[in-house]
């Protein structure tokens, strides 16, 4: 079993069960996170990368469901587990640093508090080395002064020191995966490079695996082995990060890669993805993406296509990669299902 | 300043602002918060200045003291050659000069239509005839920044935050202003439509001539849009020159350390290039260092950087820098 995956996804399910409907936040997404490595998730927000997190650590809202699917970690199932197993799972094995570092702390209670509680809840350490424990993971995340920041209430932080207390709360218990749902978005650049490298040293240090989730390609370029692409609730594109970056094979991604700014961009135009994210209430009978899409054809709106395997870094669920495919020779017309209607 | 900038006629000259805030440190003690500490600058006509540092940098407040929103604790704010010092020079500023807001989810108000949102400039400055020409000229401001006119009678939270920030952009060009702060405009964004949104603001500039001050915290985003860029550490201006430049070729030691900490969207040239990470936080302005702001963190700090405060100056042609060792490093 050395070759077992950490943590193993397949064909996850969730919905939100609304009164305007059910919204398919995750629908039928598969991944594999191998120990020590970094995982990023990518995608629009509503494209269900969070959701994919909260489902991981059961923690959706009363309306969210994990409707079929399997998450293994380690080898033990987690959907349908029961409240008294994943709290042997939360905090020790996998834990997250939110995204909104405003609304994730308690406001009535100390920082020294909170940090204390959550480290004495996980591990036999008493009230004084909790106490040591947590003064040394607020240094850990250069928070100035700890043993004053202690006893200072959250709104005393800004917001940029709460989440860093959130990441010195997450880590403090050495989890085998810490999932971070867009840790450094409220953070400024030379800070964000320090906690960057602060979770990459510890990464290394502790060979804990690392889910990013976060909409910043840069973010993701930098810390990410493998990288996966999601849209309206679907993987659209998943492969190593060298593969995403330098090759990307869905249109999306390359509509991404086209929108963000770099030296060569200064001066000139940007290429946009024209139009908004779909509304997941009303999704297309197709290809979620087809509507924005410059590229789309007749198949990709009637029919949704299946991830493929590129080549064994890169996976990719996108007609045009089957419509080169047949003008490369490289896949025969009849073996996909709408290849004639092309 | 240099001579070379004023004999430009800039749109907008700032000459040695000052902002500080009073603030209660512990009882019957107040203290000035230096939020912003003898900035001087100008912008030119069709121009982009763009403003980057970190967070309480003071980038916001100068933002909102050059539109008066607050008013200067010294210096002087000189809009296309009137000083701005009374009341009414406040007024005409205000329809000359406009701000666009971070957050297009708090900076809209949920009771109010999205026609008496874009309205409202005009209700309050009497900017039209009857109630047609108001709607005329709301319908006009819709279409601009690609709003359906459809969407006039909705309220704000019918929109997504792209389509919120093009209200809020609609709202600034009301009065038909000729220049406009945008405090991080596209930062509450997701990419896909932020190149959007940036793309408005390059094409508005284009057909209207606007000049604007660009704020934000993302590099990338700053140097798409801007001509120049200035860079603020703790009240105090550090550096400026263009954005090329500055981007390529950056001169103070935190200008470099925010160059390289900038996350670059290309795998290899992450992995390669070599950040210069900044040990510990900015510190407080309450308890700003002597001299130099910089000192703490910098590594080049010397005990000449303790004593006194570094000039702005020009070091090459159109490159401002505040350093005490800027010919040694």
């Amino acid at each position: 079993m050395a070759n077992q995956p950490l943590l193993q996804v397949t064909d996850l399910r969730t919905s939100f069960f609304t009164p305007a409907g059910e919204v398919k936040a995750v629908n039928g997404i598969s991944f594999n996170l191998d120990r020590g490595k970094v995982l990023g998730i990518v995608g629009e927000s509503g494209s269900g990368k969070s959701v994919t997190a909260y489902s991981i650590m059961q923690i959706l809202a009363p309306t969210g469901k994990i409707v079929s699917g399997s998450i293994l970690l380690d080898g033990q199932e987690l959907v349908n587990a029961g409240e008294a197993v994943m709290k042997t799972v939360r905090g020790n094995k996998i834990s997250i640093i939110f995204q909104d570092p405003m609304t994730s702390l308690n406001p009535t209670y100390t920082i020294g508090h909170q940090l204390v509680e959550a480290i004495r809840l996980h591990t036999n350490r008493d009230k004084k080395q909790a106490w040591d424990r947590a003064l040394e993971m607020l240094r850990l995340v250069n928070v100035n002064e700890p043993e004053k920041r202690m006893k200072q209430y959250p709104f005393e932080f800004s917001g940029g020191m709460r989440q860093r207390v959130m990441i010195a709360m997450a880590l403090a218990c050495e989890p085998d995966i810490l999932i971070a749902d867009e840790p450094t978005t409220a953070l400024d650049v030379t800070i964000q490079a320090q906690i960057l490298e602060l979770m990459k040293s510890l990464q290394e240090e502790l060979g804990m695996a690392i889910i990013m989730i976060t909409h910043d390609l840069g973010v993701v370029a930098q810390m990410c082995d493998e990288v996966i692409v999601m849209y309206a609730g679907s993987i659209c594109e998943q492969g190593t990060a060298d593969e995403i970056f330098y090759n990307p094979k869905h249109e999306y991604t390359k509509g991404l890669m086209r929108s963000i700014p770099t030296a060569e961009t200064a001066g000139s135009k940007l290429q946009p993805i024209t139009g908004t994210p779909i509304d997941l209430l009303c999704m297309p009978e197709g290809c979620p993406f087809a509507p924005r899409c410059a590229n789309a054809m007749k198949i990709c709106l009637k029919h949704p296509c299946e991830r493929m395997l590129l080549n064994k870094d890169h996976m990719s669920a996108c007609w045009m990669n089957v419509k080169e495919g047949i003008e490369n020779g490289v896949i025969e017309p009849e073996e996909t299902k709408g290849g004639e209607e092309e | 300043m240099s001579e070379r900038l004023k004999e430009e006629n800039p749109l907008l000259d700032i000459r040695h602002l000052k902002q500080y805030f009073n603030i209660n440190v512990g009882s019957f003690q107040r203290k000035p918060l230096k939020a912003v500490d003898d900035v001087s600058f100008s912008i030119r006509r069709g121009e982009t200045l763009g403003l980057v540092g970190e967070s309480g940098c003071g980038k916001t407040t100068v933002g909102r003291t050059v539109l008066h929103l607050y008013k200067p604790t010294a210096g002087e704010v000189i809009f296309d050659g009137r000083t701005i010092a009374d009341k009414a020079d406040v007024q005409y500023l205000r329809t000359k000069a406009t701000m666009v807001f971070q957050d297009p989810y708090s900076s809209l108000n949920p009771r109010m239509t999205v026609s008496d949102i874009i309205g409202e400039p005009l209700d309050i400055h009497r900017a039209y005839r009857n109630k047609t020409e108001r709607q005329e000229k709301i319908l006009d401001l819709m279409d601009r920044v690609g709003l359906n006119s459809e969407h006039a009678a909705r309220y704000a939270h019918e929109f997504s935050g792209g389509q919120r920030q093009r209200i809020g952009i609609a709202r600034a060009l009301a009065l038909n202003p000729e220049f406009i702060v945008c405090d991080e405009p596209v930062s509450a964004l997701d990419v896909s439509i932020q190149a959007q949104v940036i793309n408005m603001f390059v094409d508005l500039q284009e057909q209207l001539g606007l000049t604007y001050l660009f704020i934000a915290h993302d590099i990338l985003v700053v140097r798409h849009i801007s001509n120049r860029i200035a860079v603020m550490y703790l009240g105090k201006m550090v550096e400026l020159a263009d954005s090329k430049e500055i981007y390529d070729h950056p001169l103070h030691p935190y200008t470099r350390s925010l160059m390289s900490a900038v996350p670059q969207p290309d795998p290899k040239i992450a992995r390669s290039s070599r950040r210069i990470v900044l040990s510990g936080d900015i510190p407080s302005p309450l308890n700003a260092p002597s001299g130099c702001p910089f000192r703490t963190r910098c590594a080049y700090a010397q005990e000449c950087c303790a004593e006194s405060v570094p000039e702005f100056q020009e070091v090459e042609k159109g490159h401002f820098v505040a350093c005490h060792r800027i010919k040694e490093i």
